[in-house]
């Protein structure tokens, strides 16, 4: 990495880096629940998709959902990852009024995935983050404290919910990087459909460990945990102002406490929420209620052959087949719905133009918007259509973008709009001549100071021409022409 | 015939299928029994005046099919029964109805059973004796004053005193097994993974099993047959191929081979145990079984391995109980003082006993020298069984160390309480199937129990050695109806 690149937070004449070790918590995309047929829909009213099982009622025992464990072996494989042919399910016991069970069924020392990696592509070449682990654990339910003046209500609509908890090695640097280390983690689910990365559902949130060290060290300093974070914005936030907390520690010559802390939003800061000594003693051992879970290679070779094609490898794709630049690969593959779009635009048209039209003119619009590329007011149908038109010289790009412009509005046929507003391109040679003749007639001064050698003006005189053109000449006409007149 | 209530199993399914009683009739005779027996404390919740309506049901229009036609049976309370009270004996659930079955009664059911009623226990089936119930100590039908052993007491009581024709049990170290012998009854825990744990109020998940309760050999192979099933709904449940217990029930052990194991020869055991224990021997050798000497060496690990390995679970099972969904609550300034005031006033001096030690042992620290420890050592003493297993068919020891003792005796020691499960717990923690059967009478006339232990599944095979031992025993409860009102 090129030493201008990298992220040092600066002190009189020092200089600190930032380590960052993230554990991701990754709602599994599933119908029902890790232990119970409960469903997992999002925004259902509260209590109404609860089993015996997820209230923990007496007697009431937990089925292993297996399509979960799928989904988790899934990613794994996404992540690059060695599968546990052996995992256990352990018990994490604390009291809390949304844990009915009074713990946690979670995996402990035996997780059900284990060391992998994911490639960040960064604006300076591509870096490698390991994975430490992913495990499988039950969501709990929801303490709601702000209805009733006098009792903390409890909703168990999450409570059993399946999670993946990924956890990173503090292999990252920066706040950059952990941008798109979550993007690109997400990218990864989204692909493998094994989680939908809804940060607003609180479908992807992560416990962030921060710590810093002056730069040329080795050893890490010690390290703080800021808990459950549930946007890439906050996370970038917490982290730099808790490196900062901890570097003033250091410069003031005391000591960092290993404690977890919360991320106040509004205060931007973060504060303590216990400390070593107050850490849970969670009592984890093997649910006696469940077997160790064992995969057999036949299953994983099963998943192997659905994996659908990856973020890396299709970035590679696009660059082989395509000649695309990496930057432009790499957006188009960050999300599987913009690769989708743009293998479906260029179907039937020209991949440059694709290329452009989709990173350009469509995600202005759809950032303008605030919409995702599902939801494109133009569909890759009609884009195609428009780049087709360009291509093969109907209209020119400029015409295009007022085209583009009403074809947002309905997703209207971009050929209809040409017809019904005469847009189409004036290619007619002869026709151009006329036009070329009139503007010289027209100025026949600034054509005298164009011979004298004022070779400005040639611009000038394309302008004219295509105001003349009502702005449908033919660029490349305009010019050859205005060229043979003014030079001949 | 004889008296209806004091009528076995099979005795009263005969009669019921030959259309000599009713159900109705049989439902009430037990009704109008336990009327008059309410000094026995056996009964939490009473579920008579269903229970006649369903007799009433079941006579319009019997399905003789069944195993169970019309049968009323009464049910240890740590089953959960849909629309009947389930306390587990605790004060934290005395108000808790389900709105489920568990698996094991719902196949009662499922066979034409009908359910009378929820039998008192030990809370949350932690005990030996009957004491630590919240609903209060149940008597021995053996003599007054004396416990029905536990946790399963109120069953084995009833089972003895004719107010249940047969009961089922739960046997988490010895709960069927240790009362069975105490009050002159069978008693049999199923391998582990036979009968589904589902629905049934959990103690120690890895050791907890149901299991019939009976006057004899013959109605307890019935009992099994129906309650034993593979259940999707319990992780833990086995799918294998169950036998028809009581069709397959044969007096013919010639040529089994029986162990005795060494180590089960404790100290200060009774005279009148060892005794016991030579008859046991020397009725197998009449019935042409081959007897064999055996160790099992980490026997004396068992108790304190149990000690550790169930209450580690029990603390994190009864983490539920906490007021906040169900049962009992006491309110509080804050959710740590309604846990702590609900917790302290809802569960039993035991109950916070074994909490406590399990928390203990699964805390960070002592983790590895207690629970990681004792489930190396459960394991040793699994493979002293699959040693003994290669030489035996079975193994022959007593049930207990003593005979039913005088209540009060020792609620103040609860090392000594504990030492009653000495010859059951090992059992339980290999998984194994064990059935006790009365054997004979101390000085005081009180029951003694034999108890044959088999390889897993093998429940067919230890049947039939207790149906051959009990044939020879000929043992005959001496319960005089001393309890009896008007």
């Amino acid at each position: 990495m090129s030493k201008n690149s990298e992220y040092l937070i600066e002190r009189e004449n020092k200089q600190y880096e930032v380590i960052i070790g993230l554990e991701v918590h990754a709602q599994v995309t599933s119908e029902s629940k890790l232990f119970s047929q409960s469903s997992t829909k999002f925004g259902a009213e509260p209590n109404t998709q609860v089993s015996l099982v997820d209230a923990a009622f007496p007697g009431m025992l937990p089925v292993i959902n297996e399509f979960c464990i799928e989904q988790a072996i899934k990613t794994g494989i996404g992540l690059k990852a060695k599968i546990n042919k052996k995992s256990v399910f352990d018990r994490k016991n604390y009291f809390y009024a949304d844990l009915p069970q009074g713990y946690q069924i979670s995996q402990y020392k035996y997780p059900i995935v284990g060391e992998g990696k994911v490639i960040l592509d960064m604006p300076n070449g591509q870096k490698e983050i390991g994975i430490e682990r992913l495990h499988l654990e039950q969501d709990a339910g929801k303490s709601i404290h702000d209805i009733d003046p006098n009792n903390t209500l409890v909703d168990l609509n999450r409570s059993g919910v399946a999670l993946m908890e990924i956890v990173s090695k503090p292999d990252l640097r920066s706040p950059d990087e952990v941008n798109v280390y979550i993007k690109k983690l997400r990218s990864i689910m989204r692909y493998l459909g094994t989680c939908d990365g809804n940060m607003q559902e609180g479908s992807l949130r992560a416990d962030v460990n921060v710590s810093v060290r002056l730069k040329g060290v080795t050893e890490f300093g010690t390290r703080c945990e800021i808990k459950n974070v549930n946007s890439i914005k906050f996370m970038q936030m917490a982290i730099i102002s808790e490196a900062n907390r901890q570097i003033d520690l250091l410069e003031e010559g005391k000591e960092i406490d290993q404690e977890t802390r919360l991320f106040d939003t509004k205060r931007n800061e973060t504060r303590s929420m216990r400390s070593k000594e107050d850490a849970h003693d969670y009592r984890y051992f093997p649910d006696p209620d469940l077997l160790p879970l064992e995969i057999s290679q036949e299953l994983i070779e099963k998943i192997k052959s659905d994996i659908p094609e990856l973020p890396d490898e299709k970035k590679k794709r696009f660059i082989d087949k395509f000649n695309l630049s990496p930057y432009e690969a790499t957006i188009l593959v960050s999300d599987i719905e913009t690769s989708n779009f743009f293998e479906e635009v260029i179907k039937n048209s020209d991949v440059k133009l694709a290329t452009n039209w989709i990173t350009g003119e469509l995600f202005a619009v759809l950032n303008e918007k605030n919409l995702e590329i599902s939801q494109s007011p133009v569909s890759a149908k009609n884009l195609s259509k428009l780049i087709n038109l360009i291509k093969d010289g109907t209209i020119s790009g400029k015409i295009a973008k007022t085209v583009f412009e009403q074809m947002i509005d309905g997703d209207q046929d971009p050929l209809i709009i040409v017809n019904e507003k005469s847009l189409k391109q004036e290619s007619d040679p002869k026709a151009i001549e006329e036009l070329i003749n009139k503007v010289i007639e027209n100025n026949s001064d600034k054509v005298a100071e164009y011979k004298s050698g004022k070779d400005k003006l040639f611009g000038f005189f394309v302008g004219q021409a295509m105001k003349e053109s009502k702005g449908k000449g033919n660029p490349q006409l305009v010019n050859k022409i205005l060229k043979e007149k003014l030079n001949g | 015939m004889s008296d209806i209530t004091s009528q076995s199993l099979f005795e009263l399914t005969s009669n019921i299928k030959e259309k000599k009683l009713s159900s109705e009739e049989i439902t009430k005779a037990f009704i109008n029994r336990a009327e008059k027996s309410k000094k026995l404390n056996v009964y939490v919740t009473d579920n008579f005046e269903k229970a006649i309506d369903q007799s009433k049901k079941f006579d319009s229009n019997p399905n003789l099919d069944f195993k169970l036609p019309g049968i009323p049976i009464a049910v240890k309370d740590l089953f959960c029964t849909n629309g009947v009270r389930t306390t587990a004996g605790s004060k934290i659930l005395n108000n808790f109805v389900p709105a489920y079955e568990s698996t094991v009664t719902q196949n009662l059911w499922s066979q034409g059973a009908i359910l009378l009623g929820k039998l008192n226990c030990d809370e949350f089936a932690m005990g030996s004796s009957n004491e630590t119930s919240f609903f209060g100590n149940v008597q021995n039908p053996v003599g007054e004053n004396l416990v029905p052993g536990g946790s399963s007491g109120g069953s084995s009581a009833a089972v003895a005193a004719n107010l249940t024709p047969v009961t089922i049990g739960t046997d988490t170290g010895g709960s069927i097994r240790q009362p069975a012998s105490f009050t002159g009854t069978v008693g049999l825990k199923p391998t582990y993974g036979s009968c589904s744990r589902y629905g049934i109020v959990a103690f120690a998940s890895s050791l907890d099993q149901a299991g019939p309760m009976t006057k004899n050999v013959k109605d307890c192979s019935m009992l099994l047959e129906v309650i034993s099933s593979f259940d999707q709904k319990d992780s833990t449940s086995i799918d294998y191929k169950r036998n028809n217990y009581s069709k397959e029930l044969s007096k013919d052990i010639k040529g089994k081979k029986i162990g005795i194991p060494k180590e089960y020869r404790v100290d200060n055991m009774p005279d009148e145990i060892e005794q016991l224990w030579k008859n046991g021997i020397s009725y197998a050798k009449d019935c042409g079984a081959e007897i064999i000497d055996i160790s099992l060496p980490h026997t004396n690990y068992a108790l304190p391995t149990y000690y550790i390995v169930a209450p580690a679970e029990a603390s994190s099972n009864l983490a539920r109980y906490d007021g906040v969904k169900y049962g009992f609550r006491s309110p509080g300034q804050n959710l740590i003082e309604m846990y702590e005031k609900t917790r302290s006033e809802g569960f039993g001096d035991e109950v916070k006993r074994r909490i406590m030690i399990g928390t203990y042992v699964l805390s960070s620290g002592y983790y590895d020298a207690y629970y990681l420890k004792a489930q190396k050592v459960r394991q040793l003493i699994k493979k002293d069984f699959d040693n003994a297993f290669s030489k035996v068919d079975a193994i022959l020891t007593p049930s207990t160390p003593s005979s039913a003792f005088k209540i009060g005796e020792k609620t103040n020691d609860p090392v000594s309480m504990y030492l009653n499960d000495i010859f059951t717990v090992p059992i339980n923690l290999a998984g194994l199937p064990g059935i006790s059967i009365p054997a004979g009478k101390d000085k005081n006339n009180y029951p003694l129990g034999l108890q044959v232990i088999g390889k897993p599944f093998d429940e067919q095979n230890i049947l039939n050695i207790s149906y051959a031992l009990e044939d020879k025993i000929n043992f005959k409860n001496d319960i005089s109806d001393w309890w009896l009102s008007e």
